[in-house]
């Protein structure tokens, strides 16, 4: 027999886990998703993942995660304009998603209770590692979101907006989405709401051959909210991904993005934008897997780091043996405009191939003294020159998704916070 | 308008003493070049007048108007009507020229309790005062300075200038860089500027482009004093003997 002692359990922990018991029998699922509830609370059971694991190193959430909130159906989450007017929007407010939504042509929308409830999302909700605590806490607790499908070859001419809105308490949320052979698609994931919530969000993207999307995450939770993300990409052959990751908010944030190619000349880019603020702690944390020849990836994140916060990127590339000709690099840049706050990053690539081209490099600055001057002797007073200076930093990255409506609405949330926190 | 006395500044770094006394006065209406051997201070001086703070005054007074102006930083200084053409423009990426020149010349007119400039109006100066200068305005669609030749960032300086209608223009080397055809674009640029009300202080290192800025004085810069002053004369006797003939009669 094993011997072994188990830490106690900390505060979180026992919620989460008394939160599972008292939810159980509200929760939509079928035997087979039933199964992967209990085996992710089982996970959960075993503790909240500490610095000791290695991909939780900077971001040891079981000390993190202090409090959890109690689930509160009675709340009301307040609806939101797309960030590009005319958007498609599905909307999930306070953990439960529309039954009316406006039709699309060549998409199909389903809500993701449905899916738990005849069980043809089951698969979906494997965890893909034993440090896949999100992803434990989703499929335990998952209730509803979105499953959509766009159909081969469809031209969306509008973004399709998935908003996930909470109001306080718990809402753990999945968003689904398969693109069908040659379709194209902007996709807005809106992750906001009013509440000191507890989030768990995961989102799913299968790209079809020669598939084209860009999907963009806008996290602008408040400072009271914990947010613990995920985003799951496989990418077919020929496909295109554009992932572009803002977060602007939120307490506790963890953002995980976890793209494999699995198709040749696959292309992946991650742009990603962490602005930092209070005494707050981001993390963005990336597992990419080039599993097939001739794919490539860019990834550029850049950071602005003010306050107490504290920052975080990992980036992983794995290229696989059979991986040739990938093509990848990988660059993390960050502003720091206190004494106070941190950013570490951390790039790892494990190459199993040997004819690629792969790099990584990252610098940390401050406001570059002679631009300051520069601009201060043309009568800009400097604050405002300061803020210019940031967001220039910071808008570059924007600027490069070179469509007009979506560079105008992700700089619009940008001035915003830098209202709010300039 | 601008009055220099028994200036002495150095640099905050290391302390190093770079103008050592220097007394200099400009009227409204005056053209003045500044001219001196590499390692004379020029550079220097035309810094300290736009605020940078590198360095340190440790003596002396600028006047500008009859009023001190070492306690404003380098914007109150640039509103209230200073303006330094760069020797060196910088790069800044990620700002968009056009973005630029629109805050620079509205926060100008809030300091001065103006109105912001609507849109259409903005454009029709921006491109008044491009044409004049020869500038292509798909440039001022880049980011600030960004993959700008030397005689387009020289340019670029004369047409924030030109936008911003200082009443102190201070030229650092605007020739530097420049070849004869875009010498007498920016050298026209700054003529049209010459106004009763307006001083111009040219710092040159050769006499070329007083060929084409002509000058109402000459000043000779040598170990951060003026140790020469004149007409325009005196830059052509500088092109013919150099600086040796001065600095051995100052000595």
């Amino acid at each position: 027999m094993n011997m072994h002692t188990t830490p106690q359990r900390t505060l979180a922990e026992t919620a989460l886990i008394d939160a599972f018991g008292e939810r159980l029998s509200l929760l939509p699922g079928d035997g087979a998703v039933m199964l992967k509830r209990d085996d992710a609370i089982e996970a959960i059971k075993g503790g909240l993942p500490t610095r000791r694991i290695e991909s939780w190193h900077y971001t040891d959430l079981r000390r993190l995660l202090t409090s959890v909130p109690d689930f509160d159906p009675a709340a009301v989450a307040k609806a939101i304009a797309p960030i590009v007017e005319g958007s498609s929007v599905l909307p999930v407010l306070n953990g439960v998603s529309s039954a009316k939504w406006a039709a699309v042509e060549g998409v199909t929308v389903q809500r993701l209770s449905e899916k738990l409830t005849d069980g043809s999302i089951a698969p979906g909700l494997d965890s893909y590692g034993s440090d896949d605590a999100i992803g434990a806490l989703n499929t335990a607790f998952v209730a509803d979101g979105y499953f959509v499908d766009i159909a081969d070859g469809a031209q969306l001419d509008k973004p399709l907006e998935l908003q996930n809105l909470q109001a306080g308490g718990q809402t753990h949320v999945r968003l689904a989405v398969r693109v069908g052979a040659g379709a194209n698609a902007v996709i807005v994931e809106r992750q906001a709401g009013e509440g000191a919530a507890l989030v768990s969000s995961v989102s799913q993207l299968l790209l079809g051959e020669g598939a084209e999307v860009t999907w963009l995450v806008v996290q602008e939770q408040p400072d009271t909210a914990t947010h613990l993300a995920q985003f799951k990409a496989h990418l077919g052959k020929n496909s295109k991904l554009t992932l572009f990751i803002m977060n602007a908010g939120g307490k506790l944030v963890r953002q995980e993005v976890v793209v494999k190619t699995t198709g040749e000349g696959a292309e992946f880019t991650l742009r990603g934008i962490n602005l930092l603020a209070g005494d707050t702690h981001t993390d963005v944390t990336m597992v990419l897997d080039h599993a097939v020849p001739h794919t490539a990836s860019t990834e550029v994140i850049r950071n602005v780091v003010t306050g107490k916060a504290r920052g975080v990127f990992q980036g992983r590339i794995n290229v696989h043996q059979y991986a040739q000709k990938t093509n990848a690099k990988m660059a993390c840049n960050t502003l720091l405009l206190s004494d106070d706050g941190e950013f570490s990053t951390k790039p790892e690539l494990e190459i199993f191939a040997d004819d690629v081209v792969c790099g990584h490099g990252a610098t940390v600055t401050e406001i570059d003294h002679s631009h300051l001057f520069y601009l201060m002797a043309r009568g800009i007073d400097e604050k405002t020159a300061r803020g210019l200076l940031v967001k220039a930093f910071v808008a570059e990255v924007i600027e490069e998704l070179d469509d007009e409506a979506i560079v105008e609405a992700l700089e619009a949330r940008l001035d915003n916070w830098f209202v709010a926190h300039g | 308008m601008l009055e220099i006395r028994n200036l002495h500044a150095r640099i905050v770094d290391d302390g190093t003493e770079i103008i050592r006394g220097l007394n200099l006065t400009v009227r409204a209406g005056e053209v003045a070049a500044i001219m001196g051997p590499n390692g004379s201070g020029k550079s220097t001086l035309s810094y300290i007048l736009a605020g940078r703070e590198d360095y340190e005054v440790t003596e002396g007074d600028i006047l500008y108007n009859g009023q001190s102006i070492l306690e404003m930083d380098p914007a109150e200084r640039a509103t209230a009507g200073i303006f330094l053409a760069f020797q060196y423009p910088m790069e800044i990426p990620g700002v968009a020229t056009m973005e630029f020149l629109k805050v620079a010349m509205n926060e100008q007119r809030k300091a001065r309790g103006q109105e912001p400039l609507k849109i259409p109006e903005f454009l029709k100066r921006v491109k008044e005062a491009a044409a004049s200068l020869n500038m292509d305005m798909a440039m001022l669609k880049r980011p600030l300075n960004v993959g700008f030749s030397g005689g387009e960032k020289k340019r670029a300086e004369i047409l924030q200038m030109k936008l911003l209608e200082p009443k102190l223009c201070v030229l650092d080397e605007t020739d530097s860089g420049l070849d004869i055809d875009a010498l007498k674009i920016v050298a026209d640029g700054v003529n049209t500027l010459r106004s009763p009300d307006r001083a111009i202080v040219v710092i040159t290192h050769y006499q070329r482009l007083l060929q084409y800025i002509v000058p109402d004085t000459v000043h000779v810069l040598y170990r951060g004093q003026v140790i020469k002053s004149g007409d325009k004369s005196l830059a052509l006797d500088l092109e013919a003997n150099g600086y040796a003939g001065v600095i051995g009669q100052a000595a």
